[in-house]
């Protein structure tokens, strides 16, 4: 018995120093932090992909300070605790100067503390609910300034939707995101009464009822808008039920903030054609910049066919970002990068400069698009760059908070009582 | 019972003596204690394995010695995991909340902390209103007293129901499932008042422990779940080498005998049932905090089949086959989807690990179901000598182990 | 023959019309070029009805094609062109309705309105359109209007009724007219007439029409209502609302002073700090909020900050004024015989919604009976617990897929898959069961881990092949939208053909048990396989083909399922748990239990979430819930087998 057990005990140790990989000095490295599999697969293998492009890319220019980069690709497995063991061995193992990484806002919430206890450096590229500032985290994502509220302002302004119901896939994002729009529309003057608010569980499939009673909502005559925070696979169902109960984006628009081109390749957009969607980047968008971005992944994935999406474009930029930020720093020291990386600028692909503000967030465009029959977007409105605010001015816990790490050295800064409310974040 | 305890069971000594050895290895080769060589983030992995070994322990009396297949006991551990979560994150806030009110020009009332902590909480999920489950959990005593209590009374509730109803066999795996399931959609509501599917995060940062450091924590933390474990598994070799364990195993091998020989069948499922919730649920509080986070993904069904596979690969009906088994398993496991495994080029085509470990391992299952009942610990039957009489395919217990053997000699 | 003569007339008025506004259309656009290049709803309107009042025969031909995003702008030099796709770019025409031959693609940038600019753009064109004799554009004309009922639209409306010689669309018109003449009709009679015409029609259209008429608003006043309100009933402080509500009523209409809240007492007290005491409390005693109270109130008496409403002069506030729900619509009679005719309908609309519930309900419990159809056969005849039943029925949606792939007629490829689907996962249901679960006949609980085992490798083996992303698996033509009865009532009618196709399956297995020589097998095998192979049955083979069949069935299953949700390598665990209670709620080897199973969790889950419908997942929940207590007091499930056929 002993034998065996220490059998085990040795593979134990064997394990350990094949984690000890010593890191060479002439490469600078970098960690991919994106699932692999598991649910989340499906969107984080497409954000792994684009960061090799882009180290690929770079290494041809000659690299950064001198050296090469090498990237080192973990896989969380969609599972929230494996992404802080993992980024914890990408910082203290390996030693990376930078990751990349996270999608759900809740494997983001599991990584932070590693990241501020480590003082590592993450870029997190995706859309997210707000109401958080690291100092170790860029968001290279959209706030709900530059997604959600402006696409609300669409619906009042553009549409005269009076009547909103807001649907989401229940975890963190749509809850705060909601929470956010309902007190914004109630500044707006609609009444509590006129918000539908319906949660579902991921990848939900049944949607005839909660279809109908939408459509049920416009028996009081109001003109009303859907506003989708649903998540991954579940929109296929929802969408599908849409077309079948006749739902035209004429009679009942829906704007999804989480639906891009590659969520609708699983879906035939036939008679979806006028839907709408938020995002700071479509692949439609017309300028040579994203002309070469699309031309450049084609070659890299070796398959004309797939498209590209917005939480690419935010990790396109927070690479260009990050590598502009080392080479005015001159290293890759992490409190050095953080400091250089204040007023970096990079072209949007869009259209537009991107610049990093003192809150860890950039200016982006927003655009709204409405869904062609190819799966494709075609974009109706593309507002000029609009700040990212990390802490929200419509609810009244965060209006009085305020983010900026080089001025005030505090991401969640009361302004009324001029104290720091607290320097790591509040997970 | 001439012979000590000890001298019954040398399993035990034995097993605690390779604990205690591993236990201080790893300290004196960790990066706070030692040279550095195992690194914090594998100092944890280890020490949250030896938590699964806990639970598979937990698993093993009931399945292996009692013979209910119980698909829900990852539910318990992550209950467990819960309760104690619950003060770490209120405990944690409160710290921070006491300070940021501390510089405002007027101190602030209990109320204010209590509204502080609420939106701190509950912020990310969109409310700010502390939840009436939350009253217990400034205290740290009386949340520890739930990590027993609320899983206990959950298993004593759910066992008494379904034992009394004579639920048995597969249908009584596919109700634990179901209640797996239900709790799990239940926590995953934001209404629940665990932050949805958000979870409980942060849990590595002890209160009132800002200042020492993870790579120290980590160490502190192998230590009290090697020694959880060590007592776990004392314990639970005490309790099934008496005359309770001869019970439990009867009711294993056919409960209806044991019913008619007068011993109340339902009173001692529902123990071995209750005890097992417990032991999970402490094993979960020691995990939780070394995994940082708990969600409600963690109480998915799949948990706890796994927990199940751990077992069986491992070699049910023998306390140190559920811990190699869990040990074995989540180890290889974590191995092959690191990413750190090299490709293996087979020509046409080559396997990338992370791919194709999750097909090895399914197929695994079958194998070691089909060929080797016994798993891994049947290893040792055949280091020592031991065979199970061939039977020549008459219908066997679920276990014919070797220790029911050495039993008889006695 | 008499809507020509109206077009003539239109054209011949337009003509007349013509010397009064110099401008054409395309000077028009080309002096708003800005405006038209980015238009807003808010701000567009005046261009637009511009256009449509220029009388340039060319102007509705502009509008239509910029409403269809046809509208194209040269990037060179900003003309507009009406644009048309071409061989190889844009095929132009200008604005005065002449070729301008063509344009590469990248020379022209398309013009992209929005939705709401779109709608504007249909309202224009209604005038233009409502005569039209192309039915299409009279259809668009109606349901522009019908989208966005303006009062202008009335009289135009009601002239067009008589020269429609379409007799459907006599029908919409003349109903179109009657919604607005509820809404704007010029008398209080005509309204009232208008809204008694249509009786009990539950159409959503007709609610939304009559529901703001009877929209009220809370007001606050002293003495008599204020002149002019249509109250439409008086509220009692403390029964129709709370006294905060009530109070909040007064604050918003200035009747009443604001009540402190906590955030303004900390503010006035933190204001008023002097030499470490407020109003002569001191600082450290202030963490208490009785203490603040106390300071308050000497700051108060002192003069040093606003009064704040005490709880007594607030319920004397709300005692002095009285509240009432008034009508936005000033007419009382108008709203009378709305509001009597929404009580009459709404007796129907809860009926109907009762219907609908009813039918979503039915179609659930036969997705749930296909899903657990299979493993009524292999779990309820056999006993086999089979974990991989799930991923059967994903290999049948992946089947389904990779069809579509080859054969790209919907129909046809539906056709295919079916029983390709079936034909793929009884041969992967006959490899397991040779391979595998022959060995573990003995060992059930065994069975479960084995299975679980292949379930994982299956669905790992789906994502290497097939991606993580979802598949498109697109049904036929035929089975798109849905059976509409009104607009409470309606049913996809992809949902119907997965109701036939569960009751197809379900006589299929009571022919296959009951009227087969294989069915008659079966059950002898089942209920005692010595006794059967000596009567020369061979139960190796028994088992084989039915455990076959049952991993056929769910197959199919898969394609049903994959095409009305979606194609994943997870779609089979999303079902699993569910049908395996389904079997296990219904009766374990009876087919009715399993029907009876899966129609009562689909009852129960839409019955919670009519209750709830905010929170589908509370819904999921306590169906579970349910069923656990469920099982305590029926452990054998609803129809339970008895003697010796329940085995045990």
């Amino acid at each position: 018995m002993n034998g065996f057990k220490g059998m085990m005990l040795a593979g134990a140790m064997g394990l350990a120093s094949a984690g000890m990989a010593q890191a060479a000095d002439d490469t600078i490295k970098i960690g991919v932090l994106h699932s692999l599999s598991g649910t989340m697969a499906i969107s984080e293998t497409t954000l792994k992909d684009t960061v090799l492009m882009m180290i690929d890319e770079q290494n041809k220019k000659g690299g950064l300070l001198g050296k090469k980069l090498e990237a080192v690709v973990v896989d969380p497995a969609s599972d929230w605790p494996l992404f802080a063991e993992k980024a914890r061995e990408l910082l203290t193992v390996d030693k990376v100067a930078v990751m990349f990484g996270c999608w759900t806002s809740v494997s983001r919430k599991s990584v932070l503390p590693v990241v501020e206890e480590l003082n590592g450096l993450l870029f997190y590229p995706v859309q997210y609910e707000g109401e958080e500032s690291s100092k170790n985290v860029f968001y290279t994502g959209a706030a709900p300034n530059q997604q959600a509220i402006p696409a609300v302002d669409y619906y009042l302004n553009e549409l005269g939707v009076q009547k909103f119901a807001l649907l989401g896939t229940d975890y963190v994002y749509p809850r705060t995101t909601n929470n956010i729009l309902e007190s914004y529309l109630i500044s707006k003057g609609i009444p509590k009464e006129d918000i539908f608010v319906n949660y579902t569980p991921f990848g939900h499939s049944d949607w005839s009822k909660i279809v109908s009673d939408v459509v049920a909502l416009g028996a009081d005559g109001k003109k009303v808008g859907v506003i989708s925070t649903i998540n991954g696979d579940a929109n296929v169902g929802f969408y599908k039920e849409l077309a079948a109960a006749g739902v035209t984006a004429d009679k009942l628009p829906v704007v999804a903030f989480s639906v891009g081109e590659e969520e609708l390749s699983g879906l035939d957009t036939t008679n979806l054609v006028g839907h709408l969607a938020a995002w700071n980047y479509f692949e439609s968008a017309d300028t040579p910049e994203n002309a070469a971005f699309i031309k450049q992944w084609h070659a890299f994935i070796g398959d004309d066919k797939r498209v590209t999406n917005d939480p690419m474009e935010a990790t396109y930029i927070g690479f260009q970002m990050w590598v502009q930020a080392v080479e005015k720093a001159g290293t890759t020291d992490v409190d050095a990068v953080r400091d250089a990386m204040y007023g970096q600028e990079v072209k949007n692909l869009t259209g537009g400069i991107a610049k990093m503000l003192p809150n860890h967030h950039l200016t982006k465009p927003v655009l709204i698009g409405e869904i062609r029959a190819d799966g494709q977007f075609d974009i109706i409105s593309q507002t000029e760059p609009v700040a990212g605010d990390a802490w929200t001015d419509f609810l009244p816990e965060s209006a009085v908070l305020e983010s900026d790490w080089p001025g005030l050295g505090c991401g969640m800064y009361n302004t009324e009582t001029k104290t720091c409310v607290q320097l790591k974040s509040n997970y | 019972m001439s012979r000590s305890f000890f001298a019954r069971n040398p399993s035990v000594l034995w097993f605690i003596l390779i604990l205690a050895v591993f236990t201080l290895a790893v300290t004196l080769l960790s990066d706070a204690y030692g040279v550095a060589f195992v690194s914090t983030s594998f100092v944890k992995t280890l020490g949250k394995t030896l938590c699964l070994c806990l639970v598979a322990l937990a698993m093993d009396l009931i399945w292996g010695y009692a013979g209910i297949l119980s698909l829900g006991h990852m539910a318990f551990f992550a209950l467990g995991g819960y309760m104690l979560g619950m003060w770490l994150m209120y405990a944690r806030t409160e710290e921070i909340v006491v300070a940021a009110l501390a510089e405002g020009v007027l101190p602030a009332t209990a109320e204010e902390i209590r509204q502080g902590i609420a939106t701190q909480i509950f912020g990310v999920v969109g409310a700010s209103e502390l939840p009436p489950i939350w009253v217990f959990a400034h205290g740290f005593w009386l949340q520890l007293a739930l990590v027993v209590a609320v899983p206990g009374v959950l298993a004593l509730v759910f066992g008494w129901l379904a034992f009394r109803a004579r639920v048995t066999g597969v249908y009584l795996s596919i109700l634990t499932q179901a209640m797996t399931l239900a709790l799990a959609l239940y926590l995953f509501q934001n209404d629940s008042g665990l932050r949805g599917n958000n979870g409980l995060s942060g849990l590595q940062n002890l209160p009132g422990l800002g200042d020492v450091s993870q790579d120290r924590l980590s160490v502190w933390f192998l230590w009290a779940s090697a020694a959880a474990l060590g007592l776990g598994y004392a314990l639970l070799a005490w309790v099934v080498s008496g005359k309770f364990g001869s019970v439990i195993r009867a009711i294993r091998d056919d409960e209806q005998r044991v019913r008619f020989l007068g011993y109340t069948v339902e009173g001692y499922k529902l123990f071995v049932f209750s005890l097992t919730a417990v032991i999970a649920a402490l094993a979960g509080a020691l995990y939780y905090p070394q995994a940082g986070i708990i969600n409600p993904a963690e109480l998915a069904p799949i948990a706890s089949i796994y927990l199940a596979v751990w077992v069986a690969i491992g070699g049910r009906g023998r306390l140190y086959g559920a811990v190699i088994g869990a040990a074995f398993v989540t180890l290889v496991s974590s191995w092959f989807t690191g990413g750190r495994v090299p490709d293996l080029p087979l020509g046409f085509y080559t396997v990338q690990w992370v791919d194709w470990w999750s097909v090895v391992l399914g197929l695994s299952f079958v194998a070691v179901t089909l060929f080797a009942p016994k798993g891994l610990a049947g290893l040792f039957d055949l280091w020592q000598g031991l065979r199970a009489p061939n039977r020549r395919g008459a219908p066997l217990g679920p276990d014919d182990g070797a220790l029911m053997e050495r039993e008889a000699r006695e | 023959m008499r809507s020509l003569y109206l077009a003539l007339a239109l054209c011949l008025s337009a003509l007349f019309a013509l010397p009064a506004s110099a401008e054409t259309a395309a000077e028009i656009v080309a002096r708003n070029a800005a405006a038209i290049e980015k238009p807003s709803r808010q701000t567009i309107g005046p261009v637009i009805a511009e256009l449509a009042a220029s009388g340039d025969a060319q102007a509705a031909a502009i509008l239509e094609a910029w409403g269809d995003k046809r509208l194209g702008q040269r990037k060179a030099d900003g003309a507009f062109f009406i644009i048309a796709k071409s061989a190889d770019g844009w095929a132009l025409t200008d604005l005065a309705g002449a070729d301008a031959g063509t344009a590469a693609k990248g020379d022209i940038a398309e013009l992209k309105p929005n939705a709401g600019v779109r709608g504007l753009i249909a309202t224009a064109l209604v005038q233009f359109t409502l005569s039209d004799p192309d039915r299409a554009k009279r259809v668009a004309a109606l349901e522009s209007i019908a989208k966005d009922p303006k009062p202008e639209a009335l009289e135009p409306l009601s002239a067009s009724v008589a020269g429609e010689d379409d007799p459907v669309l006599r029908a919409q018109k003349e109903r179109l007219v009657g919604l607005l003449t509820i809404r704007f009709g010029a008398t209080s009679q005509a309204r009232v007439a208008a809204i008694e015409s249509f009786g009990r029609d539950p159409a959503l259209d007709l609610r939304a029409a009559l529901n703001p008429l009877v929209a009220t608003t809370r007001i606050a006043f002293a003495g008599e209502p204020p002149a002019g309100a249509n109250i439409a009933r008086e509220l009692k402080p403390g029964r129709d609302l709370t006294e905060a509500e009530a109070y909040d009523l007064l604050v918003a209409a200035n009747l009443a002073p604001a009540r402190l809240t906590v955030d303004e007492a900390r503010h006035a007290l933190a204001a008023n700090l002097k030499d470490g005491a407020v109003g002569g409390v001191p600082l450290a005693d202030l963490s208490r909020q009785e203490a603040r109270d106390r300071a308050y109130n000497a700051l108060e008496a002192a003069g040093t900050v606003p009064p704040a409403a005490t709880d007594a002069e607030v319920a004397a506030a709300v005692a002095a004024h009285r509240f009432a729900e008034a009508y936005a619509e000033p007419d009382a009679a108008v709203t009378a015989a709305a509001a009597a005719a929404l009580g009459r309908i709404g007796t129907a609309v809860g009926a109907m919604q009762a219907a609908d519930l009813a039918l979503d309900a039915l179609s659930l419990a036969s997705i749930y009976f296909l899903a657990a159809i299979g493993l009524a056969i292999t779990f309820g005849v056999m006993r086999v617990i089979n974990m991989a039943h799930g991923e059967f029925i994903m290999m049948g949606a992946y089947t389904g897929y990779v069809v579509q792939l080859w054969i790209t007629n919907y129909t046809l490829s539906i056709i295919v898959a079916l029983p390709l689907a079936f034909a793929v996962t009884f041969a992967a249901g006959v490899a397991m069961e040779r391979l595998v679960i022959r060995h573990l006949y003995k060992r059930p609980l065994e069975t479960l881990l084995a299975t679980f085992g292949i379930s994982i490798a299956l669905q790992q083996l789906a994502k290497n092949i097939f991606g993580t992303q979802a598949r498109p698996l697109t049904a036929p033509a035929w089975l798109d939208g849905a059976w509409v009865v009104n607009d409470v009532i309606a049913i996809s009618y992809i949902r119907i053909a997965i109701f036939a196709l569960a009751l197809v399956f379900l006589a299929f297995f009571l022919w296959l048990m009951k009227r087969t020589r294989l069915g008659l097998e079966v059950r002898a095998v089942t209920q005692n396989p010595a006794m059967a192979a000596s009567m020369g049955i061979d139960p190796d083979r028994i088992n084989m083909l039915t455990f076959g069949i049952g991993s056929g069935i769910a197959g199919i299953a898969g394609v049903a399922i994959g095409l009305f949700a979606k194609v994943t390598s997870e779609l089979g665990s999303d079902y699993i748990v569910q049908s395996f209670m389904t079997v296990v709620v219904g009766g374990v080897g009876n087919i009715w239990g399993t029907l009876a199973g899966a129609a009562l969790i689909g009852l129960m889950q839409k019955g919670i979430e009519w209750f709830n419908p905010s929170n589908t997942l509370a819904a999921q929940t306590y169906m579970i819930l349910f069923i656990i207590l469920f099982i305590q007091f029926r452990p054998r499930g609803i129809i339970a087998l008895k003697g010796r056929a329940a085995g045990d």
